[in-house]
């Protein structure tokens, strides 16, 4: 079996890369793709599934090299990027909503989304928010409710720290539903969504608030009920059941996009190589599974697209943090 | 009886030519990253992923791979522990405490074996706790809110004294330090950074390996320059290397210790937020508290080398339980781990047991495997390891800070993670001549940020009501054991004074 995949993955590696190099004139040498985070983390697998289905793909002849450049909740990455590398054909940047919030928070300092070139989005992670199975809780109104008349008596666990994605999400669901001081509202910042899930289950907390693919496996398993997902109609599939938050008449949506950014000087032909090859790895059947399996939903926006939604993305979470004081 | 047929399944998985062949490869680089400092598991694990994604492996021989990289490391670490007094990772880093006075005095062989039997004993029970407790094991798991692991860590700290110094002030010192040191970066709870100086490197704060390495493997080199032209150049061949394998006496003594850390280790490693350096931590202080009658802990007691690697071994085991059953890693390692299941398009959780009943058993059937193979690959390669000792400090000194310089730059690619292991050389230096031990600064650092956190998130849980600490009988359990952790030793000091008096002419600068 062994033998049998690696023969046809060279198979194709050669078939597609002839293909390729007529079609598109750029094939990186040496494909690179940094994780701005250490291995294990959303950024990581964003590098290494895409590295792992382009190969499968034959859209890169190499495998994709992850260099894994933690620090400063991925500001290390930009500023090296930035600095040191501005002009590198080859290289390709994971990031995320939690990249955009970090830059409309300024919380890289001396950077500004502008320096560097935004290549395409992979898929979304809606945002859930979910009580435990038992929760007398029964839906998002009814949560917001209690917040609203008594915030001291609904913790909100998540898995990024105050201010993150995870937090913000929870916020502009409360905010959609009139509760002005959202500055009441409980959050309780954990290291990990998988953590904050689990205290869900401990019975520490009343709420979570998180991603499609955390709340996943716990939903299957009847452990917790997701009230709302923070989608603008409902998700396909196995995840149908689950109502939006604007059915129930919160119109929030909080979506966690996943995607790429490239150094800033990278050459036009580089630059629409890579939103070329991204573009078809997100049109394959392989990467329709990739996505399925994991609970991403459909967001396919490339190059001047994607760079417009990035910077929508970035002013709105910059409004948002100034309400709640988080920047001033 | 289910259970049984489902592990034989498991045995037909692993028991292939290439899955055996992947379980060598990955336990041999597992034991040699394991052994370098600055390499520890989880870069050991993440460094070999591309190399599964290249071959094309499929989810069993990745996981088979990798979890042999895993075990592989957890051996490993110990090696430069005992030999150099380096530890190869943080788990390994208690077993310097007694590894390395074996090693000078002459029990280097022995120390090696004892410590490989004792790894092997602990990642042995551990995977029948896997195999056995798994779905129970998680609701333990599921009792630990942030109060009571705020409690678990305060045992920690409260049973710290005496472990790594006679001087409990010196130890004290080391932890508060440690602790400072815990703050730099972004506080999560509010999001605002504290102690960075604006400088973007600091906002994730100090990375413990790069701590761990300058503070250990760079004063040592220090330590080296400074005596250079006096007896560090010359003790070189006055070492005896001694008997390669320990004595049944010997095994038979430290027995009921490996059993003991191997219950702890595997609980430790079975709380996500814990980990296996608390797993090897609590295992060395309960085992220190129940059978050090005569103080020989610290200078070099066979059980104060069997207890670490037992419980360390013994959670790398357990952190598989929240893993597989959760999807929650219980350390960084199985945080990699996680991630390759999930790009594998598996998804741990509470029904990985039923929906991929082959993956979960042929991993359990090679993490047997793996454990097996590290056992006869370590005992007859004590030999080979113990020759390390006779390298000149001269020739071997500068591969130790080339090895550091180049592991930490490898991992993090960047020069300022260089510039702050050598800061904490030379605090590392400053501090040996004080007297001053290491360890506790270390798990200072490492826990101090968890304890932290889970302090404050039980506080805002509960609106600022402090009575919560104390809420759960668990929560209550654990102060009782901390407290009498704490004052035990306080009564009983007077009665071993005169004994700790003598030691301490001879013995405080083990660290």
């Amino acid at each position: 079996m062994f033998n049998v995949t690696r023969l046809t993955l060279a198979a194709m590696i050669v078939g597609a890369s002839a293909l390729t190099v007529t079609a598109q004139g750029f094939t990186p040498e040496n494909p690179e793709c940094i994780a701005p985070a250490n291995p294990g983390g959303g950024w990581d697998f964003t590098c290494r599934q895409v590295g792992k289905t382009m190969q499968d793909q034959g859209l890169i002849e190499k495998t994709m090299q992850v260099v894994n450049l933690a620090g400063g909740g991925g500001g290390v990455a930009f500023a090296q990027v930035v600095n040191k590398r501005n002009d590198d054909n080859d290289l390709i940047i994971a990031a995320s909503a939690a990249t955009s919030t970090r830059l409309a928070q300024g919380a890289y300092p001396g950077n500004n989304m502008n320096e560097v070139r935004w290549l395409a989005s992979i898929g979304a992670d809606y945002g859930v928010i979910a009580v435990a199975a038992d929760s007398e809780i029964a839906d998002l109104p009814g949560l917001l409710d209690v917040m609203k008349n008594d915030p001291t008596s609904i913790s909100v666990a998540g898995g990024s720290a105050v201010g993150g994605w995870d937090h913000l999400k929870v916020l502009i669901a409360a905010s959609a539903y009139g509760i002005e001081d959202v500055r009441s509202v409980k959050y309780i910042a954990f290291d990990g969504g998988g953590e904050a899930v689990t205290q869900l289950l401990a019975g520490s907390v009343q709420a979570f608030t998180g991603d499609v693919s955390e709340a996943k496996g716990f939903v299957e398993s009847g452990d917790i009920r997701v009230i709302a997902v923070l989608a603008p109609e409902r998700l396909d599939g196995e995840f149908a059941d689950f109502p939006t938050a604007r059915e129930q008449g919160v119109d929030a949506i909080g979506a966690n996009w996943r995607g790429f950014y490239a150094p800033g000087g990278m050459s036009d032909e580089a630059y629409a190589g890579w939103v070329e090859k991204i573009a078809a790895l997100y049109a394959s059947d392989e990467w329709k599974e990739v996505m399925a399996a994991n609970g991403m939903a459909p967001l396919d926006l490339q190059g001047a697209a994607f760079e417009e939604f990035v910077a929508a993305s970035v002013a709105k979470i910059e409004t948002i943090s100034r309400e709640i004081g988080i920047i001033q | 009886m289910d259970t049984l047929s489902n592990l034989a399944d498991g045995f037909v998985i692993a028991l292939t030519w290439q899955n055996i062949g992947l379980a060598l490869l990955g336990c041999f680089l597992g034991t040699v990253m394991g052994a370098l400092p600055g390499l520890g598991p989880s870069n050991g694990v993440a460094i070999l992923i591309p190399l599964a994604f290249t071959l094309g492996l499929g989810a069993t021989p990745s996981l088979i791979l990798l979890t042999s990289v895993y075990y592989g490391a957890m051996y490993g670490g110990r090696i430069s522990s005992i030999l150099l007094n380096i530890p190869g990772d943080e788990p390994a880093m208690m077993t310097c405490l007694d590894g390395y006075p074996m090693a000078k005095k002459g029990m280097a062989g022995e120390a090696l074996s004892l410590s490989g039997i004792s790894s092997f004993v602990g990642a042995f029970f551990a995977t029948w706790g896997l195999i056995l407790l798994a779905p129970q094991l998680v609701k333990i798991a599921l009792l630990f809110g942030p109060a009571e692991y705020f409690a678990l860590f305060a045992l920690a700290f409260m049973t710290l004294g005496g472990v790594s110094s006679l001087n409990q002030a010196k130890s004290a010192f080391a932890a508060a330090l440690g602790l400072g040191l815990a703050m730099i970066g972004v506080d999560s709870q509010t999001g605002v950074p504290r102690f960075t100086f604006g400088e973007v490197h600091l906002y994730d704060g100090l990375d413990f390996l790069v701590a761990i390495v300058g503070l250990f493997a760079l004063s040592e080199v220090f330590i080296f320059l400074e005596n250079r032209h006096g007896e560090a150049s010359g003790k070189g061949k006055s070492i005896v290397i001694g008997r390669l394998t320990p004595p049944m006496s010997m095994l038979k003594a430290c027995t009921p210790t490996m059993l003991r850390s191997s219950f702890v280790g595997f609980l430790a490693g079975v709380l996500p937020g814990a980990g296996a350096s608390l797993g090897s931590f609590l295992a060395y202080s309960l085992e220190k508290r129940l059978v050090d009658k005569d103080g020989t802990f610290g200078k070099g007691d066979p059980r104060g080398v069997a207890a670490p690697e037992a419980g360390n071994n013994a959670a790398a085991g357990g952190a598989l339980v929240p893993m597989l059953a959760l999807g929650v890693p219980g350390s960084g390692t199985t945080a990699v781990l996680l991630a390759v299941l999930l790009s594998l398009n598996i998804t741990p959780g509470p029904l990985l047991f039923s929906n991929n009943p082959d993956v979960v058993w042929g991993l359990i059937a090679a993490l047997f495997i793996a454990n097996f193979m590290l056992l006869a690959l370590n005992i007859p390669m004590v030999g080979i390891f113990t020759r390390l000792l006779l390298v000149p400090p001269r020739v071997l000194m500068p591969i130790v800070a080339m090895v550091s310089f180049v592991g930490i730059y490898g991992i993090s690619g960047s020069s300022f993670d260089l510039l702050v292991m050598i800061g904490f050389g030379i605090l590392g230096w400053v501090l040996r001549k004080f007297d001053i031990p290491l360890v506790p600064i270390i798990l200072g650092t490492l826990l101090g940020n968890a304890m932290e956190n889970n302090l404050r998130r039980a506080i805002t849980i509960d609106n600022g009501d402090w009575w919560t600490l104390i809420d759960s009988p668990l929560s209550i359990g654990l102060w009782i054991v901390a407290v009498i952790g704490f004052i035990l030793p306080v009564i009983f000091a007077r009665k071993v004074k005169s004994g700790m008096q003598r030691a301490d002419a001879e013995g405080s600068t083990k660290d």
